[in-house]
């Protein structure tokens, strides 16, 4: 029993951390086609913002819950600060975008090393998250359930987001039509940087998460990224509900590897498995329906 | 000049010979050669990814996977050649008894080593592109995917300390094929295969470049669903490029192996995939020896400032993808052709990318 | 060159529930310029669309004996069947001779790709002198005008010794003279292969249709000579209903309003054509 259900719930907070990571991509890649692999760093920063947050107020009950918002609105800006900077200019060029945030990427990884102990930091965790909750017999960190409740929380506040409020709306005109958007009076560049605010702090927010389930370093970023692409690729592009089983379903998948067999041996089955995917079902990843080959 | 211009990459690549094969051995110190001959490994993996996302369009950005097919094979026969009938040392030090793994076993011959380090990439680039590129997984997917087959490669490595020497990699090889590897002048025969090996790639890109197939190529990298419709599959037009890349990745990665003496994840992980797109893209990713020479410049700046000032190399490596895609996206390269056009022709065709510049001279 | 005709019958095409073409059947023979005409979104460019393979489509597209509906688009184009795209598509980094020789290769065995070219083609030499751009040989298809950007499409076609040359508004854009020299090249090429022609231009239309089949709402309306066509009231009809009056008076006699009237730029189409869904994400996304 333990063997069927420790993996699941496992991999379920697993999946909810992949999906708090893979909402902003979805978002900034899904919705504007930026490829931007500097957000991995983002969400480091939103891990540090943490540990910052925890060293001001002290307490760790408390500053969990401060850190969230404050993460938000750091990684969000320096999100902002680079799509002002860089991305506005590569809209046209996306693959070029992408090597571009690789050296943003490395540039933020290298500062974050010099700043803080290269070993990391430690963020506390706060004392209400000690514990678990008994479910079919396992016992299940109250930690797990966090994530997956702030995931919850993320996906909701970000579907209402898009689908009832004015800029909402203006965010899926201009991804349907930019031309036709811009013509109707939308400003697509405030619909560009707000865009890759949000979906970087919610980059911020998936770092606090993180830093609450892992060790908080310079290079963590790294091993968030790449299946937080993989994730959206597989939910299919600008879907919400996709990136949602996805990730939901990477993370389960791949606790069951590792349960069986080992961590990295998992991850080559994981890799595997997506391309074996990308054969059954390639209709999120590319289109062929047009009327000129432009 | 039309008749000239087909002659002057072909002059280019002789002088380039002469510098690497004449030149720099009697110029050089031992520990230079040694270096210089790894810059020309990385090299080789940069002219394939020249051919594949400079010509081709596919950003590749995991050929330290073809590089580790290359390098692994090679450092399982040297540790095999230098272990002589036994059971390598490390395999040893935590099980005495521990039996050689299977697949190490046919790695004893050299026959199957060489044949190896050329059918391994194919097979896996092979398989590999015919699957994604069939179902036309492209641009950011492709690229990604790639990366992650670099990082599983390198994390399955990591994982399986017994049985390919873990983080440690393998290391110490006494022999190459026979020639013992501490004496100098043996040393200087496997810098001056490499070296070699790299002058052989210039020449097959170059005719690649020039032929038909090149034309091909860069009509497929800029309207892949236009060459369909002129009855071409595409899938198979890139397949040939990717192959041919990763084929000279794992050739690179083999001669890396005796030349460095070590093997290790760490140089074919997703850090070091990305690093061998950065010279790449420096030296300017369409050019015939932009790949080639920006991926030594950027060897030469990994192997200096890199050990001396390892936090200011990671900063300027950022900052060369930023500043080089961002404004040169061709290349240093790009400068060089737009110098020249501009003085043969002033005010002519300044639109006429390198491609088209390059591309021109295979016209009769 | 050939006899075999191109015979459509029954054809269907759905995107996710909307029926862009419904049960539309035609013909083209060798020595006649077809035209395919209709108001915006009556599904042409989709037959196309579903004989070349891009869409999936039911029914049946035959060439001679051959059935292309169902087969993957290169093999499509090996059975003899070409294409040329409302947005001019050749490739702009290439040259005009590169672009054409790139056409003509599919008949060459692969182990000539990886050769340098010595020499033009001879069926290179006769389709640049068929389009006029001779004169443009070395020049890079980015830099030609829009008009030569078609014709280079068409010679590439001739290269590629198409049986049937699937035209998707091969004159929008050009000017009067443009217009006419086009269609004079349609007619010689015509003699000898399958032309059918997506048209707006009704004045285009006019002089130089052998055959027009009228599509509406995915269906045909009405098909035979051009003056059938014209007299025909249910056509009459549908142009005043969906493209106003200007239309109807092409249709019928002043040549001069016609190609102001219906001058279809692209983008015209392609916001007339956003009703179906699929067409418009395919645009957006295409750009990468």
């Amino acid at each position: 029993m333990d063997a069927l259900i420790s993996p699941l719930l496992n991999g379920s907070a697993q999946g909810a951390l992949l999906l708090l990571a893979a909402l902003g991509l979805s978002l900034t890649f899904g919705q504007m086609g930026v490829i931007n692999m500097a957000h991995g760093e983002f969400l480091m920063i939103g891990a540090f913002t943490a540990y910052l947050v925890q060293q001001v107020i002290g307490s760790s009950d408390l500053s969990i819950p401060v850190a969230l918002p404050v993460a938000f609105v750091v990684a969000g800006l320096f999100g902002l600060l680079l799509e002002v900077s860089i991305i506005r200019w590569m809209y046209h060029r996306p693959l070029d975008t992408l090597l571009v945030t690789v050296g943003v990427g490395l540039i933020l990884q290298q500062a974050a090393l010099q700043i803080f102990p290269s070993q990391g930091v430690p963020v506390e965790k706060p004392g209400w998250l000690n514990g678990q909750v008994t479910v079919f017999g396992y016992d299940w960190p109250l930690r797990q359930v966090f994530t997956i409740l702030l995931a919850t929380v993320c996906v909701a506040a970000l579907s209402v987001w898009l689908k009832s409020t004015a800029f909402g709306r203006r965010i899926r005109a201009t991804v349907q039509n930019r031309d036709l958007a811009e013509v109707t009076g939308i400003s697509t560049r405030t619909v560009d940087r707000l865009t890759f605010f949000v979906g970087s702090g919610l980059a911020g927010i998936a770092g606090v998460a993180a830093s609450l389930i892992g060790g908080t370093n310079s290079q963590m970023g790294t091993q968030y990224i790449i299946p937080a692409f993989l994730v959206v690729a597989a939910g299919g592009i600008g879907q919400l509900k996709g990136t949602v089983v996805a990730a939901w379903a990477v993370g389960v998948v791949l606790s069951y590897f590792a349960y069986w067999t080992t961590g990295s041996l998992a991850q080559v089955l994981a890799f595997i498995l997506v391309i074996v995917f990308l054969q059954l079902r390639p209709q999120g990843l590319f289109t062929v329906r047009t009327r000129s080959l432009v | 000049m039309t008749k000239l211009r087909p002659r002057l990459s072909l002059f280019g690549i002789g002088a380039f010979a002469l510098l690497l094969l004449g030149v720099a051995p009697l110029l050089l110190t031992d520990h230079w050669l040694g270096n210089l001959g790894k810059y020309c490994c990385w090299a080789m993996a940069a002219v394939g990814i020249g051919l594949a996302w400079g010509r081709g369009g596919m950003l590749v950005m995991g050929q330290g996977v073809f590089f580790a097919l290359g390098a692994y094979s090679m450092a399982m026969h040297l540790t095999l050649e230098t272990a002589g009938d036994g059971v390598p040392g490390f395999m040893v030090l935590y099980d005495p008894l521990a039996p050689l793994p299977a697949f190490w076993e046919p790695f004893r011959s050299a026959a199957f080593t060489l044949l190896a380090i050329v059918l391994l990439p194919v097979i896996v680039a092979g398989l590999l592109g015919y699957a994604l590129f069939k179902r036309r997984v492209k641009g950011a997917y492709f690229a990604i995917l790639t990366q992650a087959l670099a990082v599983a490669l390198a994390t399955l490595i990591s994982s399986t300390i017994r049985e390919t020497g873990g983080d440690t990699g393998l290391s110490d090889f006494k022999y190459f094929f026979g020639f013992v590897l501490d004496d100098p002048a043996n040393r200087k025969l496997v810098y001056l295969i490499t070296a070699a090996l790299l002058v052989v790639c210039l020449l097959v890109v170059r005719q690649l470049y020039r032929s038909r197939f090149g034309e091909l190529l860069v009509a497929t990298r800029d309207a892949e669903e236009r060459v369909r419709f002129l009855g071409y599959d595409p899938a198979n037009v890139k397949l040939v490029a990717f192959v041919g890349a990763a084929l000279m990745a794992s050739i690179g990665g083999a001669m890396f192996v005796p030349i460095v003496g070590i093997i290790t994840p760490a140089e074919i992980g997703a850090a070091a995939s990305i690093l061998m797109i950065a010279g790449v893209a420096f030296g300017g990713r369409a050019s015939l020896f932009g790949p080639a020479l920006g991926a030594m410049a950027v060897g030469w700046g990994q192997s200096s400032l890199g050990s001396t000032w390892p936090d200011g190399w990671t900063y300027i490596i950022g900052a060369l993808f930023i500043v080089v895609i961002l404004f040169l996206p061709n290349g240093l390269s790009s400068v060089l052709a737009r110098f020249t056009a501009a003085r043969r022709s002033p005010g002519e065709q300044p639109a006429a990318a390198t491609a088209t510049l390059q591309l021109e001279e295979a016209k009769s | 060159m050939t006899d075999a005709s191109l015979v459509v019958t029954d054809l269907h095409v759905e995107f996710s529930g909307f029926v862009a073409v419904g049960g539309v059947s035609f013909d083209a023979h060798p020595g006649e310029v077809r035209f395919l005409i209709g108001p915006n979104g009556a599904g042409k460019t989709t037959c196309i669309d579903a004989i070349t393979g891009l869409a999936a489509a039911t029914g049946s597209a035959r060439l001679g004996e051959q059935e292309l509906l169902g087969r993957p688009v290169h093999k499509i184009v090996r059975l003899g069947v070409g294409r040329t795209f409302q947005t001019a598509s050749v490739f702009n980094e290439l040259s005009v001779l590169q672009n054409l020789d790139i056409a003509a290769g599919r008949h060459r065995h692969w182990a000539a790709l990886l050769r340098t070219r010595r020499d033009v083609d001879p069926s290179i030499v006769q389709a640049l002198e068929e389009t006029g751009l001779a004169d443009e040989l070395a020049t890079p298809a980015g830099i030609l005008s829009h008009g030569q950007k078609q014709w280079l499409e068409i010679a590439m076609l001739l290269v590629q010794d198409a049986k049937v040359l699937l035209l998707d508004e091969p004159v929008a854009g050009m000017s009067q003279d443009e217009r006419t020299a086009t269609g004079e090249l349609l007619q010689r090429v015509a003699a000898k292969r399958i032309v059918l022609v997506v048209e707006h231009d009704m004045d285009f239309m006019r002089r130089f249709a052998t055959r027009v089949t009228v599509l509406h709402q995915g269906k045909v309306l009405s098909h035979g000579t051009v003056a059938e066509v014209q007299a025909d009231p249910r056509v009459q009809e549908v142009y005043l209903g969906t493209a106003g009056a200007a239309t109807t008076a092409a249709m019928s006699v002043v040549p001069d309003v016609s190609a102001v009237g219906l001058a279809s730029s692209p983008a015209v189409s392609a916001v007339g054509l956003a009703g179906s869904p699929q067409t418009a994400a395919g645009t957006q996304q295409q750009e990468d």
